[in-house]
Formats: structure tokens, sequence, C-alpha cells
């Protein structure tokens, strides 16, 4: 448990969150011409970091709005908090 | 075996106050060149070593540990056996590993202290009335001892359980495997720990894998703390650190690590002579034969290597342990810790061949695997040994997650991840 600093409504609980996995998988452009390979790369396979992580957040019983955070796994240390859209930090 | 238990050896050396037990297993260096070698000296890997060893007469064999034997999920876990899993794929699985644990003890010379003390499930509401019938319906066609019971039974069969129907969550009945029970968690891999060594194989602690050596797309060993070890066949067994060695591979697995925490009570006299468990209300709970109750709460909701886990997760289980049992409103928690589960998206294990020549790998138990340790154990063996999979375990394979036949047990484990 650890306190997150949402770029929307400051410093509140984790417990107000909700972590939406591993961030920037980008949804294929044309899924129709996918292989089932490809599918289940961009559906389940996942790098699962135990160090320095880009992950996505809701902040589900506040602003419910989705951020990005770089957080690392092994300690849950937080270094970094983006909005959507924004360029990933260099960490 | 070298030393064997029995009543008679107990006697002989109570005579020199146990003093001279001789170690139950060995504490060798590596060999330079392994016919085998499994990564994670947990009960999976172990067992895995000792079948690979007694049914497939791999004596050149090694399981390396990065810590102690049975120090990670293993030691961790709440000791829960049962097999009343839905699909046809997980019954035969997990009833493969239960008909083994009945004479694991005689097998191992080892007392692992197995109790077909029943696991109970509750239904809070009527989907869980709906589900679990189901569940034990398709238990029976299974050939798995499954019973529904209702409110007043379930009183019954725990008479502690609170039933007043003016609770948040009030029990609507529940299903009961009288089967399955519990094992001492440390026993199990020490046994298999004593078993294995007995026939040869080299239990490593301490040894920590840093790399894996490829030649195009076969194995060639591994890096270690201890340095290179060569081997022509690794079996992975390391649970939460599952990616951590596939990216050292260069493989990405369908597995998200996640803490997943468990408590226990100072001791009391015997309450609880069973096991419950409740997948809506997130609280399962048992006593050790020292007399805590045993606590299972659930996972934090993102992934994370600490082995910690969250206050309020525990909190949110102590208050549903609070509504069904308010007999253990004043009970004091003594330890809390948390062990780092690797979580499959369809809630079922890993026991598969890779991509890569002689890279295999049992992973993906997530939340519940140490029922499944002796099953697990035989089936990857047999995968390794055979570098095909046994027809118990062939529908757990890697290409699922590409074929999309996936086994979706997120219904019959033990909590709602």
């Amino acid at each position: 448990m650890f306190v997150i600093n949402c770029p929307y409504c400051g410093e509140r609980d984790q417990s107000e969150f909700s972590c939406g996995g591993e961030a920037h998988i980008v949804r294929p452009k044309q899924p129709t011409e996918l292989s089932d390979d490809e599918w289940a790369e961009y559906l389940f396979m996942r790098k699962n970091i135990k160090g320095v992580q880009f992950e996505r957040w809701n902040h589900a019983h506040g602003c419910r709005k989705w951020f990005n955070m770089v957080r690392d796994t092994s300690n849950d240390k937080i270094h970094a908090v983006y909005k959507m859209g924004e360029k990933p930090p260099v960490i | 075996m070298k030393n064997k238990y029995s009543i008679f050896s107990l006697i002989k050396n109570a005579f020199s106050q146990h003093e001279n037990w001789k170690q139950a297993w060995g504490n060798p260096e590596p060999k330079k060149e392994y016919e085998a070698v499994i990564v994670g000296g947990g009960g999976h890997g172990l067992a895995t070593a000792y079948y690979l060893a007694k049914k497939h007469n791999m004596k050149n064999i090694a399981v390396l540990e990065k810590g102690w034997i049975g120090g990670g999920n293993t030691g961790r876990n709440t000791t829960i056996i049962r097999s009343n899993y839905l699909w046809d794929a997980s019954a035969g699985l997990y009833d493969h590993a239960l008909k083994i644990w009945e004479n694991l003890s005689q097998e191992l010379n080892y007392n692992i202290m197995f109790s077909q003390r029943g696991v109970m499930n509750l239904a809070h509401n009527l989907q869980d009335v709906r589900d679990l019938k189901r569940r034990t319906h398709a238990n029976r066609l299974n050939d798995i001892d499954a019973v529904w019971l209702d409110t007043k039974q379930v009183k019954e069969f725990c008479p502690i359980i609170n039933i007043s129907q003016d609770i948040r969550y009030p029990v609507l009945g529940g299903t009961l495997q009288r089967r399955a029970g519990t094992a001492r968690h440390d026993a199990v891999a020490w046994g298999y720990a004593r078993g294995a060594d007995a026939m040869g194989v080299d239990i490593i602690q301490n040894c920590e894998v840093t790399g894996i050596k490829r030649n195009g797309d076969q194995v060639e060993g591994l890096d270690t703390t201890k340095g290179f070890i060569k081997t022509k066949k690794i079996g992975v067994v390391a649970a939460g650190h599952s990616s951590v060695i596939a990216n050292m591979a260069g493989l990405k697995l369908p597995l998200e690590s996640k803490p997943l925490q468990a408590l226990v009570s100072e001791p009391v006299k015997p309450i609880i002579d069973t096991v419950v468990m409740s997948n809506a209300v997130h609280a399962y709970v048992s006593q050790s034969d020292k007399g805590e109750l045993v606590i299972g709460a659930g996972t934090d909701a993102y992934i994370s290597y600490t082995q910690r886990g969250s206050h309020d997760v525990v909190e949110g289980t102590l208050k549903a342990i609070l509504e069904l049992y308010p007999i253990f409103s004043r009970m004091k928690m003594l330890r809390q810790w948390g062990g780092i589960v690797d979580i499959c998206p369809d809630a079922s294990p890993i026991i598969s061949k890779t991509n890569i020549k002689g890279l295999y790998f049992n992973c993906g138990w997530g939340t519940g695997g140490f029922k499944a340790t002796p099953g697990s154990g035989d089936l990857f063996a047999h995968t390794i040994a055979n570098d095909e999979p046994h027809k118990l375990n062939a529908a757990f394979n890697l290409n699922r997650f590409v074929s999309g036949d996936l086994v979706d047990e997120h219904g019959a484990a033990a909590v709602a991840h």
C-alpha cells in the first residue's frame, strides 16, 4: 500500500485507485489482419517486470480518470506520474 | 533410503537427546554439468526432481534455489488441498494430485501431516448457489466427491458459523469435499528434498539464476551466482518470479505477479475442525495443529514483488471473517506475511514446453498452487523427461493463449481476484 499523486486530485491512498496493468501496449490498428500469435501477444503476453515498470492507473474512487505511472515493482516506489497522451519520462 | 524414519529410530535417538539425527539432505557445490536443472526449490520444484529421479531414472540433476528450500510460497501458503474444480482438464489435474497426497507420507517416509478434514465453500447470493451447485454436478461427473449443503447443514458441519440471514452476505448454503483438507507445507518440501537427495539429486541452496544461455533455439546452460552450469534441459518452477526467468531467455509469459497475504492468530484450543472458504467475501479459515487460525486474504490488485501486501486487504478479509464467525471478535492476530503469486489470465496453471528447445515452464499457479504440488511435480517431470506433456497436463500448455482454448477456472479459484 502506498500513496499515489493523482495528476488531477493530488495525493490519495492507493486503495482509491485501480491498476490497469502494463502501459503503452498499442491497440492493433488493423485487428482483422492480425495472426493468432499477434493476438496472443497483444491480449495476454506481459513483461511483468521486477523493477521499473510503466503502468496505467485509474482513480476509481475519485475523479475516475486514467493516467500513467512509473513504479518500481520490487519496492513499490513511484518514480513519476503523467497524464494519458503525455510522453513517458526517461527513468 | 539411507536413514529410514520409524518408531525404532525415534526411540534410538531419544537416548541421545535427539542430537545425533543425520542431515536429511546434503549441501553440495554445483557440478559443471547436469542432465537437467530445476530452477526453484519449492514444493513443485523438489517434487519435479524427485519424480525425474524416481520414475524417469534421471539421477544427474540439480535443483537451484536462490534462498532456502521451501522459503518461498511453499512456506507461505494456507496449506489447503482440494480438487473440486469445474472443468474436466482441471479436475483431472487436481484430483491426480489429491490421489498422490493420500499416500505421500508413506511414500516419502516423512510425515507431511496430511489431514482430510474437508473443505467447505460457502455461497452468499443466488448466483453463488447456482455456480456452486453446477460445480458439484461437474465434480461428480468427474468422480470427485462433492455435495451441496443447505444453510442448516452448513451450520451442522461447522457450528461456529453465523447463519443469521440479516448479515450483509448471509450463508445460503455451500459445497463440501470431504477428501479435501490440509497438509504441513514445510514438511512437503522437506520430504521431497530428502527423497530426491537420497536418489542422488543435488539440492543447491543460495544459488540464484542470473542468466540463461542459448545456442539458437536450444538451451545450453545457466549463469548462476555459483558460476555457469551446463545443461540441455531446464525446468523453471519459480512461481512469482517465473517472468523474471523467462525474460532472461527472451520469452514473455501471460503472467502478472501480485502479493497474496495470509495471517495467523494467537493459538487457541480446537474450535474449527475443517476448512471453510468463501469466494464472495474473500475469506478463508482453518486451524493449524498448533491452534492458530490460518487465514487467507486476497491479492493486491497491482503487480508487485514486495512480499508484503497491503493493510486494507487484510482489513477487508478480517471484517468478513468476523461477520461469519463473531466468536473470533476478541482474538489477536500474531503474524502476517505475503508471497508473490503468478496469475494467469484464465486462473489455470501452465505446465508446458516452450518454443525454446530444452526450456520448460511450470508456472501460473496463482493463488492456489500448494494443493497440486505432488501432481504438478509428477506431470512436469513427465513433460521434461519425454519432451512432451502427459495427457493430464496437455491442456495446460502455453499455446492455449494463442489457440484460445483457455481453461477458465476463475469460479473455482480460492478467492476471486
